[in-house]
């Protein structure tokens, strides 16, 4: 411990941003439907399975890769639309913790029926970036974490571009401040909400590429919204901005943690460090880095 | 307990005490099913039944009436399993039942301990620290060999059944042995629910606010709430552990588990004693029945995958239709169906 090795900590460190990207992708579907529907979706981790998988079983058949892209992502929307038409608008105004059930019961729904339709073998994805690392001044970098890095990037640029120059954006900025403003003003609550969800199938579709490329895509990939949970308590349920943010936090010290802390406990301690991360920090900022001071929800 | 009666006048022959209903279901589960059936029914229905059952009234009592969501039950399960193991084990002749109370104890403790963030958190994000819990725990006990007694897989056995020297071996033996602990604890949550105490949980739950301006103690009253559930539920898991499964590996007790008994008092009915007992039936039988009717309809088709999965789109299933359409729960289905059936029978007896 006492010859320092900062070569190896600078390694660590960015190795560990880059996986909090990773996080934050799949925290960014989150945001946007807390954001306009003040629905906390469990599904998220589902949609994101459902989306590779259904993705991954169309290339395998011979769909060429735009056209399987574009096919999911009709899915998704379709997918995101009938969440809104079955789900949502029977459980209008309903309690926020009803709804985040509603969502618990739709990801097991979500699960099965991509495992009944798809199959539950592994499928390897292969975006065509391979997951080499190369050195950067006397620090291997993973050249898919910087793929990865530049998608989110993109994404995140794309929806900050939608949410503040389209109409659409416009009415969910409205929909986000005051839902009963917006609705008096004549904004259609169900569309936007469909939207919103096919939004988020966007993302998911999006993460569940990349996740999917790095842990092969199979019925663990809905368990990465419970590593994006700490990253929402951290970051705030309601800003993109807290979910990036969070994720980098969250990323750099668990990787920094299991390394530098880990073999003191024998290891294995990412399962749940990202989790007293994110509890100590909410300790002391009840409603996290970005997230609206009001929590008094539920 | 009048507000059952209320609609009937207090002459008609037909009016049922009160206590009709629990003394005929105890009746029926001392006095009726030990003689009847094979180990089958006990070994993996009504023992299942009974220890989730318990489960599920201690998170109805934090979440149904205390109005804290939690999504850590699976852990605390674990740690009344393997706190009871442990007594047991390294405490030389303490009689069985010390051991499992020990556990209770000793999940109560760690439930107030992940329950101290519910002082300032609400809502999602204290559902979010419970997860913590489900982590941390299991982590815990896969990682330290101490407490599974340094089994290479973390697996525990259980030791036999006794209590002042009455055996309680066998298939039958075992579900009696429940049933007694869960009999005894669902008696407590019922009086629990009715006293002051049970008043202030759904104070809190209700309005945080209004509950103190009344003199409510919030803080006091949601660690006790956090105690009691996992105190129960703890129990819980020592009856999973050692009347049901026998062995247990820390992973029997994972995420799926914590929202299965999440999923029973929802379906049940939340803020309801027996909702738990409804929910926990529907959530032990309904795969049996599934499976069943599967492979009847589908023949061959239908193997342990696609039962695996169509099991998880019913129950997901389910749990939407019951938020959408009966957000009380079977138990409100229930009321109602005896209603109308005892009105029904007023009314061919009249006319």
């Amino acid at each position: 411990m006492f010859d320092f090795d900062y070569s190896f900590f600078l390694e660590v460190l960015v190795g560990g941003l880059l996986s909090g990207v990773m996080y934050s992708l799949v925290a960014i579907g989150f945001v946007l439907i807390y954001k306009t529907s003040g629905v906390l979706n469990f599904a998220q981790g589902a949609m994101l399975l459902f989306a590779a998988l259904t993705f991954v079983s169309l290339v395998e058949r011979g769909v060429p890769f735009p056209l399987a892209f574009i096919a999911t992502f009709v899915v998704m929307a379709v997918l995101g639309m009938a969440i809104e038409r079955v789900v949502l608008r029977p459980l209008v105004n309903k309690p926020p913790i009803t709804l985040f059930m509603a969502t618990l019961g739709l990801s097991y729904v979500i699960e099965g029926a991509a495992q009944l339709v798809w199959g539950t073998q592994v499928h390897g994805l292969d975006l065509g970036v391979d997951d080499t690392p190369f050195e950067v001044s006397g620090i291997l970098i993973s050249k898919f974490d910087l793929f990865a890095a530049a998608i989110a990037a993109t994404m995140v640029a794309f929806l900050t571009a939608f949410f503040r120059y389209t109409r659409i954006g416009l009415a969910f900025r409205a929909v986000a401040d005051d839902q009963f403003a917006a609705f008096a003003v004549g904004l259609r609550l169900p569309r936007i909400w469909a939207i919103v969800w096919t939004a988020a199938g966007a993302v998911a579709l999006v993460a569940g590429l990349l996740w999917g490329a790095r842990l092969g895509v199979q019925f663990s990939l809905s368990l990465v919204v419970l590593k994006a949970l700490p990253v929402l308590v951290l970051g705030g349920f309601d800003s993109i901005l807290g979910a990036i943010v969070g994720g980098l936090l969250i990323g750099a010290s668990e990787k920094l943690a299991e390394v530098y802390i880990g073999p003191f406990f024998g290891g294995g301690i990412e399962s749940w460090f990202a989790y007293v991360v994110a509890l100590v920090f909410l300790l002391i900022r009840p409603a996290g880095l970005f997230g609206q001071k009001l929590v008094e929800r539920a | 307990m009048s507000t059952a009666v209320v609609d009937r006048p207090a002459s008609s022959p037909w009016r049922i005490p009160a206590w009709a209903g629990p003394v005929a279901v105890l009746a029926i589960a001392y006095g009726v099913l030990p003689f009847l059936g094979g180990s089958y029914i006990f070994e993996a229905i009504l023992t299942p039944f009974l220890a989730l059952s318990l489960a599920a009234v201690g998170l109805n009592l934090l979440t149904g009436y205390a109005g804290q969501l939690s999504l850590g039950t699976a852990a605390f399960m674990a740690v009344g399993a393997f706190a009871a193991y442990n007594f047991n084990l390294r405490i030389h002749g303490l009689p069985l039942i010390v051991s499992i109370a020990l556990a209770g104890f000793s999940a109560a403790a760690i439930g107030i301990a992940f329950g101290l963030p519910s002082l300032r958190l609400r809502g999602f994000y204290l559902a979010v620290s419970t997860l913590a819990a489900q982590f941390f725990v299991q982590w815990a006990l896969t990682k330290f060999g101490w407490f599974s007694n340094n089994n290479p897989s973390g697996v525990i056995d259980a030791p036999a059944l006794a209590i002042f020297g009455i055996s309680f071996d066998g298939p039958v033996g075992r579900y009696l042995f429940a049933l007694t602990i869960v009999v005894a604890l669902t008696a407590f949550a019922y009086r629990l629910a009715n006293t002051q105490t049970g008043h202030n949980f759904i104070a809190v739950r209700d309005n945080e606010l209004a509950a103190k301006v009344i003199g409510v103690p919030v803080l006091k009253t949601k660690l006790l709430a956090f105690a009691i559930s996992s105190f129960m539920i703890g129990v819980a898991g020592a009856l999973w552990a050692f009347a049901y499964l026998r062995t247990v590996e820390p992973a029997g007790f994972n995420l799926d588990r914590s929202f299965e008994i999440l999923f029973i008092i929802i379906i049940g009915g939340l803020a309801s004693i027996r909702g738990a007992f409804f929910g926990a039936a529907l959530i032990v039988v309904f795969p049996l029945i599934l499976s069943r009717v599967g492979s009847f309809l589908l023949g061959g088709l239908f193997d342990s995958g696609v039962l695996d999965m169509s099991q998880r789109i019913v129950l997901g299933a389910l749990i939407i239709v019951f938020l959408i359409a009966e957000p009380d729960g079977l138990v409100a289905l229930w009321d109602r169906l005896t209603k109308g059936f005892l009105r029904s029978g007023e009314a061919t007896r009249k006319s």
